[in-house]
């Protein structure tokens, strides 16, 4: 009994401890947020005031107008929407109807072409970016979106995935469908896709975050200012107005919405696509 | 017809070299548009940065073939050396404390706590917000004279703010800063990949080494340790080509309008950008580009053979 019932101390001590800790990190992990939400909605002079003011008593809801005409943010946010919609329709497309061949179809060198697919993977897009713009280049796409989409569209990790997803369908389901008389894009479109939509949820908002996000890309083809993204342009802006604290802050949480919203809507199956990523290797 | 012929493999190889052709075609189909896509710009880009390690070429002027000249400048470059070893300090600063945060947030959030889904959210979305923006709020927090860091510090020591580190500013405290601001954006990614990996532990040993009479720490070190090895592994080598592959961090918590890195805090990949799309030097820049890819290479063999063992 007198075990028992220290045991169970310990039990409520530790899990006391686990709470204590975990409000630190959740605090850590929140903090720099509200401190940029608080600060947007402030004057410059008044961001730096220590103690800090974390409610400002007159929100200066201007900063949120004014940066519209300071950077064109709305020509980085649309150009950054349409980069990230293109790339992950794509993707999304070419992906899956790879992956139903490699999956379900018998061709030659399937073996060879998926092993190719499969070593790429592997290599740093880093490592050939440099000859790639030069290609890009030779073909008078630098400073376009298409290059944006050519590099990012057609990536192996989205075949894989797609096939890894498609391997746990049974192949009777297809076998069947083909006796009812459906072609193989019809088992494609009409069995696969729905069957596979995890899957899909997990490449769109991999495909459209990593899009979104993207920073050495835009970076190395788009250096005309009409044609940035969000991120390359946010960065121009902190660079040119580095004092600006109040309308840094602004944007950067602008910034931040759309990605935030996507995130809470499709976490789930981002959550299970890292998780599977680790239980696959 | 149609039920003879699509039963099996074996029964499309009997039914005649036209039916297999015709299934060849329509599998080719299947893959052209994304294979047409990724061997034109990535395969061939590939390719051609082997080629480009041999060459003296600044775009403009015909290549020049240099043989293994490339490398011989490297071998004495003094500021790719700094950079390749910046390059392993910041690896070997994140991994390790990522792992362990990482792991320790997994297993607090595995019990029954209140609030896990919305924790979970909190700690990994920093990961998906981006990154000009929140580097942004770090550079504020940890500005030298004014962020609130440093006044706090101040505040609580009373050490004069001059005398406080500068972070990002100062080239001793730069390592530092960015590691911890890597761990912050990243361990709630690795997180997930920890909780995944403790949900498969069967709770049966756990239950089994309560019997023996094993205390939290021996059910840690001797039951979670062993059981995670795959997971741990894979976050390992993960994280390890991740920290080999920075660029955009070290440009957005360092690098003024210009862009440029100091000798505190240049980067493998940095050298590479700046090499190519500063100095026009294509082929030595991938010379510096061949490494790089050695590096992830050596790690994903030993990947290779790990995941071997591990039987996965």
């Amino acid at each position: 009994m007198v075990e028992s019932s220290s045991k169970k101390m310990v039990k409520t001590g530790m899990l006391v401890l686990a709470y204590i800790l975990l409000a630190a990190v959740v605090l850590c992990m929140l903090v720099p947020y509200i401190w940029m939400l608080s600060s947007s909605l402030k004057l410059n002079k008044d961001v730096f005031t220590f103690p800090m003011q974390w409610i400002p008593q007159q929100p200066r809801w201007e900063n949120y107008v004014d940066i519209w005409t300071k950077i064109p943010l709305g020509t980085f946010i649309y150009n950054t929407a349409k980069l990230s919609v293109i790339v992950t329709v794509l993707q999304l497309l070419t992906s899956s109807f790879a992956a139903y061949a490699f999956s379900k179809l018998q061709f030659k060198g399937k073996n060879i072409l998926f092993l190719g697919y499969i070593a790429t993977i592997a290599i740093p897009w880093q490592a050939y970016m440099v000859p790639q713009f030069i290609m890009m280049r030779s073909l008078g796409l630098n400073n376009t979106h298409m290059a944006i989409i050519l590099l990012q569209a057609f990536s192996a990790f989205g075949v894989f995935l797609m096939r890894q997803f498609y391997q746990g369908i049974p192949n009777e389901l297809c076998e069947a469908a083909r006796i009812d008389g459906l072609s193989e894009y019809g088992i494609w479109g009409k069995i696969m896709l729905p069957l596979s939509k995890p899957a899909l949820s997990t490449l769109t908002i991999f495909t459209f975050v990593t899009t979104w996000n993207d920073f050495l890309g835009p970076m190395i083809y788009l250096t005309k200012t009409e044609l940035k993204t969000i991120q390359i342009g946010l960065r121009m802006f902190i660079s040119q107005y580095s004092a600006e604290y109040g309308l840094i802050m602004a944007a950067s949480v602008i910034s931040i919405i759309p990605v935030l919203i996507v995130f809470l809507l499709l976490q789930k199956y981002f959550v299970q696509g890292v998780a599977s990523s680790g239980i696959k290797g | 017809m149609q039920n003879e012929i699509r039963i099996g493999t074996d029964q499309v190889h009997k039914a005649g070299k036209s039916r297999t052709l015709k299934d060849h075609l329509i599998a080719y189909s299947f893959i052209a548009p994304n294979f047409i896509g990724f061997a034109l710009f990535t395969l061939v880009p590939m390719i051609f940065a082997f080629v480009l390690a041999f060459v003296k070429w600044d775009g403009a002027n015909p290549m020049e073939f240099t043989g293994l000249h490339n490398f011989i400048r490297l071998a004495q470059d003094t500021t790719f050396h700094k950079a390749l070893w910046n390059t392993v300090v910041y690896t070997i600063g994140v991994v390790p404390l990522t792992m362990a945060c990482a792991l320790g947030l997994a297993i607090l959030l595995n019990q029954k706590v209140f609030g896990r889904n919305t924790m979970r959210t909190i700690f990994f979305f920093p990961y998906v917000a981006s990154l000009v923006a929140v580097a942004a709020v770090w550079n504020f927090i940890f500005s030298p004279t004014m962020g609130p860091v440093n006044n706090i510090l101040h505040a609580i020591t009373g050490v004069p703010l001059e005398e406080l580190p500068r972070w990002a500013a100062d080239k001793d405290w730069a390592m530092f800063t960015v590691v911890l601001f890597t761990v912050w954006k990243n361990m709630g990614y690795y997180m997930v990949i920890y909780l995944a990996g403790l949900q498969g532990v069967n709770p049966e040993l756990y239950e089994a080494a309560e019997l023996d009479g094993a205390n939290a720490w021996k059910r840690f070190r001797n039951v979670t340790i062993p059981q995670l090895a795959p997971t741990t592994f894979f976050v390992l080598m993960i994280l390890v080509i991740n920290s080999f592959k920075v660029y955009d961090i070290f440009i957005n918590l360092f690098a003024g309008a210009d862009n440029q890195l100091n000798d505190a805090t240049r980067v493998l990949v940095y050298q590479i950008y700046n090499t190519a799309f500063r100095s026009l030097d294509y082929g030595y820049a991938s010379a510096m580009a061949i490494v790089l890819f050695l590096l992830v290479l050596g790690v994903t063999i030993v990947q290779f053979r790990g995941e071997k063992k591990y039987g996965q």
